[in-house]
């Protein structure tokens, strides 16, 4: 049942896979998924992902969960979140975890490192004004160290502050006392993260092979 | 260091001379006629039971006559071993002192060479001297005593993270690599061997292929001393230097096995399968014997919160042992080594006090160092003494073969390891992990170690493999450094981590592991999550002292980065200004919001009233005068420097420094809480501007909060901050950097006054509130608690 409707997909793999960069067998298995995960529906709900049961260990769930519905990162530039989303805009969301090539100029290099690094803004620029204020800095703080207990909260807002001062530091230089820096925008956080080589780390080795660990009855026929 | 050019030709004099005099000294005391005659003193009977024929005689034939009273007398061979190693160490680190007199040299030549060189000198003086050159380099020295400091250094400041995301390339490098470079060099360097014109006959194929296994392991201790001056980025530098730690299994059992069967003359299938099985177990067994010390080491470290001073010493015995027991069923040593440095290295860190960590380091730097030294000074003098066998052919194809294999090796195994890897190995790359494969000092051992009855041809193979090591680390050492910049090969990073860049990367971990959860895809993170958390939950429990293994990672880093800036503040020499007089900082009141004051200001203000506040200072300018006047007093530990015998140029290089100084701490937010009285912190406080005492006392008056906080005075947030640090809270209070924080050694400043919460009396006890600062308070520092009984507040 699966095969006859991946057949019939063909041509809108071809479009997928250009807009997205994936190959064709990496956006079978992803389909794969997608179909479990939504019950065979056409369209993937929060609930959905909520039910995935390693997932519910990780302090940042809910901000993970939540990128995938923020229209941001559908790169449409859309605004605000959505309730559910087709395969297209889920595969939108894994491209952004797809490795670089590996013979590649500067420029394309530096464009990645953008992309990636924009999808990390979004997870924590929640409320969407371009910028990432203290609340929102401590907010991410707080769920990384949500697990360790009461200890947790208080140290968060001193690691959140202490960060955020030195984004001031690094990107504003020198402020008069009574100037205010009104968050980290997009640029400041490039800067600010440029040493650690993001295009290098933030990747999903699955999408790089043809790994045989779901379904793989079927994924002769997706051809 | 700017000594002046009379200075350094002094200093330079002074070594040569010394230098002669080891010399001569060495090469006499090796030869062993002259150690057991020694007796110029008359009636000098005490003689050492194994050596002395010649005393047993004399206590045979012994009538008494009465002589001279002996007043002065000399028995150099009583004491001949113990002096003569340490005059090799001695000479060693001198050695490494001159180097870095010679400016230029040390920037175009790696130390290794120059080590090797005066290895030569020292060992042609000992022949021109006409005294025998000791074998200096014996198998076994190397082995046991030379060789584990190094790797234990090695293993223990280990970067286990990119270890960990290239063990895939480091194990093929090191097991595929090192075999194909075995099989080549040992088949073709016999193909040859075959070939008429050489003489070379004799040579079966089997010492052959011993010979390729010896010289094909990339030697850790060679890569080391030449990638450490070279600043090579994280990753090559990880690849190349795992590999040569990891190529250890491999050598041991090629080693093993060609030798055993040598004599028999051939391998069968048998023992080839036999062979790989041994491996498996070389290799395995001694991660295990190194991971099961490694753990004894943590659990031990658990208890020793009340015998700090023995600590460091369960680190180096716990993993010599480890060695040791590897080494006695032939399993690998260095894996062991690695293994248990590894495992015990965050259990351990948590446990013992900030000062035992310091000399763990210190003293793992200064072994590994020495050893360094005296295995390339060791290697110089071994190729003066040895015999040698030189035979052009054998040689000189030895030489092109290692490098023409390794090369071929590291093109092929790339090809296949791309295919795996998300972040591919360039060409640039692979040419310097080709390039960087040096031999050195453990081929020359294990080619040492071989029978000279089984291997006629051994110093034939020993010029070799030593013709082979000098061709790596003087052509491709001294090389390699240029080549590297003229590739513009990537380098090390120098900045240190930032808070932001460790918040996310651990936000980053937990992104990728999710994402993977939500393909399906059990991949890297999801195990190395798995195993965090089965680390956190059960391993940390057992190991790690007290409470501290609740903490998560980011708040340790985040203590640990305060308490170092802490710590760089004091030793500054702590006159640090007020950021009041400096316009151009980001301070908190920047970045917080306008809108937080109020609900900050009625929650965090202190609930002093006036008076309180008026008592609060007055105790603390007492006590500012009653600290200046005790230290004015001369003692031991507190000498009263003269604030300009330092120089005018140190005291202007602190200014500057405590300007950057201040520029860093504003990023934080604490107050740093000073260390215990040490003799360097007196030191430098009276060092640094006298007037700056008065400075503290004129600026807590204008201050309506009890402290000097290097935020904006003004700010309330700034209050606020230190109340989040309710851990920190009393310890920073009103002193800052300047005055001893503890008197009370267990349980930090003590504050009257209790007010505002802010007070921690006793609560350090309970816990794991502020580890690092504990775990150094509770240091038995040097005493100097003679000047320091009085409680801090009356």
């Amino acid at each position: 049942m699966g095969a006859l409707q991946s057949l019939s997909d063909e041509p809108e793999y071809r479009e997928l896979a250009e807009k997205t960069g994936f190959s064709f067998e990496q956006i079978g298995i992803l389909h794969k998924r997608f179909k479990q995960l939504s019950h065979n529906e056409d369209m993937l709900r929060r609930a959905d992902l909520d039910t995935i049961p390693d997932l519910a260990c990780n302090p940042i769930r809910t901000q993970i969960i939540e990128a995938f519905f923020d229209k941001r990162n559908f790169h449409q530039n859309g605004d605000g979140t959505v309730e559910e989303i087709s395969f297209e805009e889920f595969l939108v969301v894994m491209s952004h975890f797809r490795p670089p090539a590996l013979n590649m100029t500067e420029e394309q290099r530096e464009k990645v490192r953008r992309e990636k690094l924009r999808f990390l803004f979004n997870m924590h620029d929640t409320d969407n004004d371009g910028t990432i204020t203290l609340e929102e800095y401590r907010h991410v703080v707080e769920e990384l160290l949500s697990r360790s207990g009461a200890l947790g909260k208080e140290t968060a807002k001193g690691i959140a502050d202490a960060a955020m001062l030195e984004v001031a530091s690094i990107s504003m230089g020198h402020m008069e006392p009574d100037e205010f820096y009104e968050g980290i925008t997009f640029e400041h956080f490039l800067k600010i993260l440029k040493d650690i080589e993001i295009e290098t780390k933030m990747n999903i080795r699955f999408l790089n092979m043809d790994t045989t660990t779901l379904c793989n009855r079927d994924s002769s026929s997706i051809r | 260091m700017s000594l002046s050019f009379l200075e350094r030709g002094l200093l330079l004099l002074v070594m040569l001379i010394f230098l002669e005099g080891t010399v001569l000294t060495l090469g006499a005391a090796s030869s062993p006629d002259i150690s057991a005659q020694d007796n110029t003193g008359g009636g000098h009977d005490r003689r050492d039971d194994h050596r002395g024929i010649a005393g047993s005689h004399e206590q045979t034939n012994y009538t008494y006559t009465k002589k001279a009273f002996p007043v002065l007398s000399l028995d150099y061979h009583h004491i001949q071993v113990p002096f003569e190693i340490s005059l090799w160490v001695l000479l060693a680190s001198l050695m490494k002192l001159g180097f870095h007199l010679i400016p230029r040299l040390s920037g175009i030549v790696p130390e290794s060479c120059l080590l090797i060189v005066v290895g030569l000198l020292v060992g042609g003086l000992i022949k021109l001297a006409g005294e025998e050159v000791p074998p200096v380099l014996d198998s076994n020295l190397f082995f046991l005593c030379l060789l584990p400091p190094i790797i234990l250094d090695a293993g223990y400041f280990l970067p286990i993270r990119p270890f960990m995301e290239n063990i895939g390339t480091i194990l093929m490098f090191a097991v595929v690599g090192t075999l194909w470079n075995a099989f080549f060099v040992g088949g073709l360097l016999y193909a040859v061997c075959q070939i008429e014109g050489t003489y070379l006959s004799q040579v079966e194929l089997l010492p052959c292929l011993l010979f390729g296994s010896i010289i094909s392991a990339v030697d850790p201790v060679a890569v080391l001393a030449v990638f450490e001056e070279i600043h090579i980025n994280e990753l090559l530098h990880i690849l190349v230097f795992g590999e040569s730690l990891l190529n250890d299994a491999v050598t041991v059992v090629l080693y093993h096995l060609f030798e055993e069967y040598s004599g028999a003359g051939e391998v069968t299938p048998m023992d080839v399968v036999l062979g790989v099985i041994c491996f498996l177990i070389v290799s395995l067994g001694g991660i295990a014997v190194g991971a099961i010390y490694g753990i004894l080491a943590a659990f031990t470290s658990r208890f020793t919160s009340h015998t700090r001073v023995i600590e460091p010493l369960f680190v180096f015995v716990y993993s010599y042992m480890a060695y040791l027991s590897a080494e006695m069923f032939h399993l690998s040593g260095i894996m062991a080594l690695i293994a248990c440095g590894a495992v015990m290295r965050p259990y351990v860190e948590a446990n013992i006090s900030h000062k035992s960590h310091t000399t763990v380091k210190y003293f793992l730097k200064m072994w590994s160092s020495v050893s360094e030294t005296l295995i390339f000074i060791f290697l110089g003098v071994a190729t003066v003494a040895g015999p040698h066998a030189w035979n052009w052919t054998f040689v000189s194809v030895t030489v092109i073969l290692c490098l023409v294999s390794r090369v071929i090796g590291v093109v092929g195994l790339t090809f296949i390891i791309n295919k795996f890897r998300i972040v591919k190995l360039t060409t640039k790359d692979q040419f310097i992990v080709a390039y960087g494969g040096l031999r050195g000092a453990i081929a020359f051992s294990l080619g040492y170690l071989l029978n000279k009855d089984h291997f006629p041809m051994r110093t034939m193979f020993l010029t070799a493999i030593i013709t082979e090591i000098f061709f790596t680390v003087f052509v491709q050492g001294m090389t390699i450094k240029p080549l590297v910049d003229l590739l513009a090969v990537k380098k090390k990073q120098e900045a240190k981590r930032s808070i932001n860049e460790e918040i996310h990367t651990q936000f980053l971990d937990h992104l990728l592991t999710g994402i993977e959860d939500i393909c399906g895809h059990y991949g890297h993170h999801h195990w190395k999550d798995k195993l965090n958390r089965f680390n956190k939950k059960y391993i940390k429990k057992c190991l790690i002292a007290g409470e501290r293994y609740k903490e998560p990672q980011l708040i340790a880093f985040y203590h640990k980065m305060e308490f170092k800036q802490a710590i760089e503040l004091v030793e500054s020499g702590g006159g640090v200004k007020l950021p009041s007089a400096m316009p151009s900082q980001v301070s908190m009141q920047n970045i917080q919001p306008k809108k937080l004051p109020p609900a900050v200001a009625e929650r965090a203000l202190p609930q002093f009233t006036k008076g309180r506040e008026e008592e609060i200072r007055k105790i603390l300018r007492s006590n500012l005068q009653k600290t200046r006047q005790r230290l004015r007093s001369y003692n031991r530990h507190t000498l009263v420097a003269d604030p300009f015998e330092d120089g005018w140029n140190d005291f202007l290089l602190k200014k500057q420094r405590m300007i950057e100084l201040e520029k860093k701490m504003s990023n934080y937010l604490t107050v740093p809480a000073a260390p215990p009285d040490s003799p360097t912190m007196c030191r430098a406080r009276l060092a640094s501007d006298p007037n700056a005492f008065y400075n503290i006392k004129a600026s807590s008056e204008g201050v309506p909060t009890i402290q000097v906080d290097l935020a904006s005075p003004q700010s309330p947030d700034s209050v606020n901050m230190l109340n989040e640090f309710s851990k920190r809270g009393a310890k920073d209070q009103g002193l800052g950097q300047r005055e001893v924080a503890t008197r009370d050694e267990d349980q930090g400043l003590m504050m009257k006054p209790s007010s505002a919460g802010k007070e921690e009396k006793g609560e350090e006890e309970g816990g794991n509130k502020n580890p690092g600062l504990m775990r150094c308070l509770s240091d038995p520092g040097p005493s100097n608690e003679d000047e320091e009984d009085e409680p801090f507040l009356p």
